[in-house]
This record gives C-alpha cells, sequence and structure tokens, in this order.
C-alpha cells in the first residue's frame, strides 16, 4: 500500500485535515478565495504550502482562483481550490473549461445553506449541482462524499488519484459541520511528488523535442465538438463502471432501508443502531461516489428491503438517485433545508411511521 | 544583400482567417519573429482568449491553452508559478481584457505576476459583430450603440488600461504602440520585445496595448482604418511607454 497510515493521530478540524491531506497526496498549487465555512483550510494552505515548496495564492476571486488551477493543471502539477455553496457557483464555468479540456484536479465545496447568500449553517443543497455537472455543457465531474474527518483525508487522496487517472475535475462534496467539527486522524505518509508528475504526455512544459501542444475547448468545425464529447461520454462511462463506491451498515438482513450522504449519513447510523436496538431491522446505505452514483451497490443489498427513507439536508435531491436505482421500492423522504440537519429523534419519528 | 524581412519558422504556414486589414496577423508575426529571436520556442506558452484571436495557437509553433472569456491572465498566473522556468504571455483583446478580465488584468498586474501581456485594443468587440467595448471612442457608432457612444447617457468614457495600470507598483513596463506605419510597427515590435525580455530578467508585469485596425467593424477601406487610428484614435489613447522601470 502507497498511503500507509500512521499510527499517530491528531485531533483536528475537517477543513485543516484536507489541506493537510492534500500536501501529502502531492498537492502543490492552491488558488482559493475567502468563504465561510471552509477559511480554516485557505489559511491552512496559506502556512502549509511554502513550507513544502508548493504555490499558494489568495486570489481576486473564485473565477480567479478556477481558473489559476487551470493553468497550473495544465503545467501538469497536482492542484486544488476550495470554498462553500455560493462560492463554488461562481467557479462552475472554470470547472465546465477544466472538464472541456480534460484538466484534473480537486475542488473542495463545504456547502452551506442556500439559495442565494444562504447561511453558514450545514447544507446539502449543491447535489444537483456537483453531481449533473453544474456549469454548461455536457459533463460530469468526480463527486465524493466523507462522513467522517478521516474519510474526508482518505477522499483528498483518492480524489487527486483519480482526477490524475481519468483526467477529470474532482469534488469533495462535504458540509459546514465536517469541516467545523474536529476529530482524530491518522494521516497517510507523504507521497513522491515526482510520482504523480510522470507520463503526462499532455501537459505544457515547453514544446521542446516535440511538437506544439494545445489545450482548448472550441471546435468550431462541423462534427469535430461532437466528437470530442463522445470521447468525453465514453469517459464517464468508464468511470460509472469502474468507480462507484458505497458503505453500508447492518444491511445483511435488513428489511427496512436508511440513506443519506456526507455527514447525514453519519446521523443516521445512529438512529440505525438504536431501531436495532429495538428489534428492528434496519440498514444503512451511503453513497461515497455522488457521481458515479452507486446504482449496483443500492440495487445489491436491497432485494429483500420493504421501504426505504432518504434522508437529506435539502428538499429532496439524491432522493431522485435512489428511486433511478430503486423503482419498484416504496421510498420516503425526510429533508430539511436551509440549514436544518434532521435529528436522530427525527429519523426515528419518520421510521416509526412508515413501518 | 541581406535579407531583412522573413518569415519567422515559429509562425505556422496555415491560411488566416482575419479580415483583410485586420491588425492580429501583425501582431501574431511580431510575437513569432520575438519569440525565434530570444530564442525561446522551447520554453513559450501563450494563453489565447475569447475573441477574434482565441485560435492564435493556430499561428504558432509553440504550447498554447486557449482560456475562457477573461480569465487569461489567471491562467498564466497558474502556468507561471508552477513553471517558472517557462516564458508565458497572454493576447488578450478590449472586451476580454478591459470589461469581462479587469479584474484578473488589475490583480495579477498588482501582484507582479512575472508575464507578458500583449493587449490588442481595436475599439470594438470584433467577433461578435461590433458591439461597444470600453475602449470604444466618444462618438463612435457600434452595433450597441447606434447613435455613437454617449457619456451623458451612461456609456461611459474610453477605458485608459495603461494610465490605470501605471499606478500600481507591481508593474514594470506598459507602453501604447500602433500599426498605422512601418515605424509603428517597428516601435511596436520593439516594445513587445523589451516585454519579453523583462520577464526573462524577473522583472515582473509587462504590458503592451497595440492600437490596432479593424476595418470590417469600423467599415473602412484597411487605409482608411490605418488613418482612423492616426487622427482619432491616439487622441484618446496617447501613444508611448507610460512606465519602464
Amino acid at each position: 500500500m502507497r498511503n500507509k497510515k500512521n499510527t499517530h493521530r491528531v485531533l483536528i478540524t475537517g477543513n485543516e485535515a484536507m489541506g493537510e491531506a492534500s500536501v501529502r497526496a502531492g498537492c502543490r498549487f492552491y488558488a482559493g478565495y475567502p468563504i465561510t465555512p471552509q477559511n480554516e483550510l485557505i489559511g491552512y494552505m496559506s502556512k502549509r504550502m511554502p513550507q513544502v515548496g508548493g504555490v499558494f495564492i489568495q486570489a481576486e476571486s473564485e473565477l480567479a482562483a478556477i481558473n489559476m488551477v487551470f493553468g497550473a493543471s495544465c503545467t501538469g502539477a497536482r492542484s486544488m481550490t476550495s470554498s462553500s455553496s455560493p462560492g463554488i457557483s461562481l467557479k462552475q464555468e472554470g470547472i465546465s473549461y477544466l472538464a472541456a479540456c480534460q484538466l484534473p484536479c480537486l475542488i473542495i465545496n463545504v456547502s452551506r445553506g442556500g439559495p442565494g447568500l444562504g447561511n453558514i449553517a450545514s447544507s446539502q443543497s449543491d447535489y444537483f449541482q456537483s453531481t449533473r455537472g453544474g456549469g454548461h455543457g455536457d459533463y460530469r465531474i468526480i463527486v465524493l462524499s466523507p462522513f467522517s474527518v478521516q474519510e474526508a483525508v482518505d477522499l483528498v487522496f483518492l480524489g487527486f488519484d483519480l482526477a490524475d487517472k481519468y483526467r477529470i475535475p474532482c469534488m469533495i462534496l462535504t458540509e459546514a459541520i465536517l469541516g467545523q467539527m474536529m476529530e482524530p486522524v491518522s494521516f497517510p505518509d507523504f507521497i513522491d511528488v515526482k510520482s504523480v508528475s510522470r507520463n503526462k504526455d499532455w501537459i505544457l512544459d515547453g514544446a521542446k523535442s516535440r511538437k506544439k501542444r494545445i489545450i482548448c475547448s472550441l471546435f468550431l468545425e462541423e462534427g469535430v465538438l461532437e466528437r470530442h464529447n463522445l470521447v468525453l461520454q465514453q469517459k464517464y462511462k468508464e468511470i460509472s463502471n469502474a468507480e462507484s463506491r458505497a458503505y453500508t451498515y447492518k444491511t445483511e438482513d435488513a428489511n427496512y432501508l436508511i440513506t443519506g450522504f456526507g455527514i447525514q449519513a453519519r446521523i443516521c447510523r445512529e438512529a440505525v443502531d438504536i431501531l436495532r436496538d429495538r428489534g428492528i431491522k434496519v440498514g444503512l446505505f451511503r453513497p461515497i461516489t455522488l457521481w458515479p452514483f452507486p446504482y449496483q451497490e443500492l440495487q445489491k443489498i436491497s432485494s429483500n428491503i420493504k421501504r426505504v427513507l432518504v434522508v437529506e439536508q435539502n428538499y429532496g435531491q439524491m432522493l431522485e438517485d435512489i428511486k433511478l436505482g430503486l423503482p419498484h421500492k416504496e421510498v420516503y423522504f425526510l429533508g430539511r433545508g436551509g440549514g436544518g440537519v434532521p435529528t436522530v429523534l427525527e429519523i426515528i419519528e419518520k421510521m416509526d411511521k412508515i413501518i | 544583400m541581406k535579407k531583412k524581412f522573413f518569415k519567422p519558422s515559429v509562425l505556422e504556414n496555415v491560411k488566416s482567417h482575419y479580415c483583410p486589414g485586420c491588425g492580429h496577423g501583425i501582431i501574431h508575426r511580431i510575437i513569432a519573429q520575438i519569440v525565434e529571436e530570444l530564442g525561446i520556442r522551447d520554453r513559450t506558452v501563450g494563453v489565447c482568449s475569447v475573441g477574434c484571436s482565441v485560435v492564435a495557437y493556430k499561428y504558432w509553433d509553440f504550447d498554447c491553452a486557449e482560456s475562457a472569456h477573461g480569465r487569461g491572465l489567471a491562467v498564466a498566473t497558474g502556468v507561471k508559478r508552477c513553471n517558472p522556468q517557462l516564458v508565458v504571455f497572454t493576447y488578450q483583446g478590449d472586451g476580454d481584457l478591459a470589461s469581462i478580465g479587469l479584474a484578473e488584468t488589475i490583480h495579477a498586474a498588482n501582484r507582479g505576476e512575472n508575464l507578458t501581456c500583449i493587449f490588442v485594443n481595436n475599439t470594438c468587440y470584433g467577433m461578435t459583430g461590433g458591439q461597444m467595448a470600453p475602449t470604444t471612442l466618444v462618438g463612435q457608432k457600434t452595433s450597441t450603440t447606434p447613435w455613437g457612444r454617449n457619456p451623458k447617457k451612461g456609456d461611459g468614457w474610453p477605458l485608459k488600461i495603461c494610465e490605470m495600470l501605471s499606478l500600481l507598483e507591481g508593474v514594470c513596463f506598459l507602453a501604447r504602440t500602433s500599426l498605422y506605419n512601418p515605424k509603428q510597427i517597428l516601435l511596436t515590435s520593439n516594445c513587445i520585445k523589451k516585454a519579453f525580455q523583462n520577464q526573462l530578467q524577473n522583472k515582473g508585469f509587462s504590458l503592451v496595448e497595440v492600437l490596432s485596425p479593424c476595418p470590417t467593424i469600423w467599415q473602412k477601406e484597411p487605409q482608411e482604418a490605418l488613418k482612423w487610428i492616426e487622427e482619432e484614435m491616439v487622441k484618446s489613447f496617447p501613444l508611448g511607454v507610460i512606465k519602464d522601470v
């Protein structure tokens, strides 16, 4: 295993932990713009990047930040930006260009309540935006969703690896709660930065002893854009087939299923334990990859499931993917938006009604 | 006799897509010649921005990236900071650099990014059919100022980028040049060369604003367009080296 875990554990916030993980995963370029609740991350990067010989830029805007990442990615550097919901909306233009140009990068969204300026409380209302492309044009990005600070760290490593492997932007979609809360974490060892910059035969490093390279997304000649889009679609198909990941808990004998993603799934797991103590055969399904959504993993565990409850910090977004995956099941929903967080008690009350 | 004028090897053998009398071809050629003269073809990265010159990379034989509208200097910042060995320049029009990308322009300049910026000012949005640009002259008719640009009706005044940027500490070189006669073309070439040399000497942010003809949108013959620059445009945009430190 490349990422051998240290036994040493540190107590750290999710925001800072993702920053440290990115440095250990070989990130050497970070550009960002302040926004709550991800400010600990940009602050951490401002200290940490100079220590490892990397580049930190506080950009003039989210637009500039994502386009600086675009430039950095053109050179083959592992590069990252982070923001929160309103800022991520501003980055969508750049993400579309990154996707079109097949440039890898990691984008962290420590999401907050919306729409508009919303508030700075935990929310999951960016699920559609993240998993359906987000910007203009037909494209997808890989979206990873952690439910603990440790998992956030691990997914930063996975995110960079997948971004490089498929030449695609990768997003970690997390929430204010996880960004702000502290948990003990074991950090993987530093990876060799040189090992991740090898074999990039598309980067702009000066046309020395080779033909020039162009990184662009404008294809005006008839049919060229269509062919380019088919290449992207083929890649998305490959990713869908190979990279979906899910977490299941006590689903082996379950008749009822609770589903949620991110930090909400952590709250759901507590509800599962309490319901199990009462003798109810209930399990938890949590997608780790929000795109590609783990439909097959969901179907695999659901043959004995009678009813499904979807719990989200929004008004029903992942709900659509659960219904797509389980078209013949009874699916119920519990959601709160605008910073509201469905509690263990609310989940249990809802389950009592469903059962 | 020594041959003085030749096609630079860095300039590709492709058909021009520009209109007759357009200034882009001349500026593309100047850049190609300077890249060749300075021997930096193997480490040059151009950043092309949205506008008529979005496909400028078709004309140059070195690495290029295409940026989103207005974001050229942000992209160039990312490239240069990650690989300072590269010689990185942006090629931007007035709509791109002075309107939608103004924040990127000011902040890249203010950070003193070690970059070369070629700013082509033709007072209009050429590719989209000649709408008013931030640099459109007062009284100039465009497809969105059908009675002429009128500051009293809220159209604003021509934005003087070089003068604005001259206030910033991070900027080492600013020049405004033109293409209206061979002497001006030579001056343009000298200034662009200096803007590249500054980067090679790690001196910081250099920008050359080139007043460039757009006969199609201006609805003038190519010769008339050059005359208009010489007689009208330079009144709002005085030529010369504005800053050199």
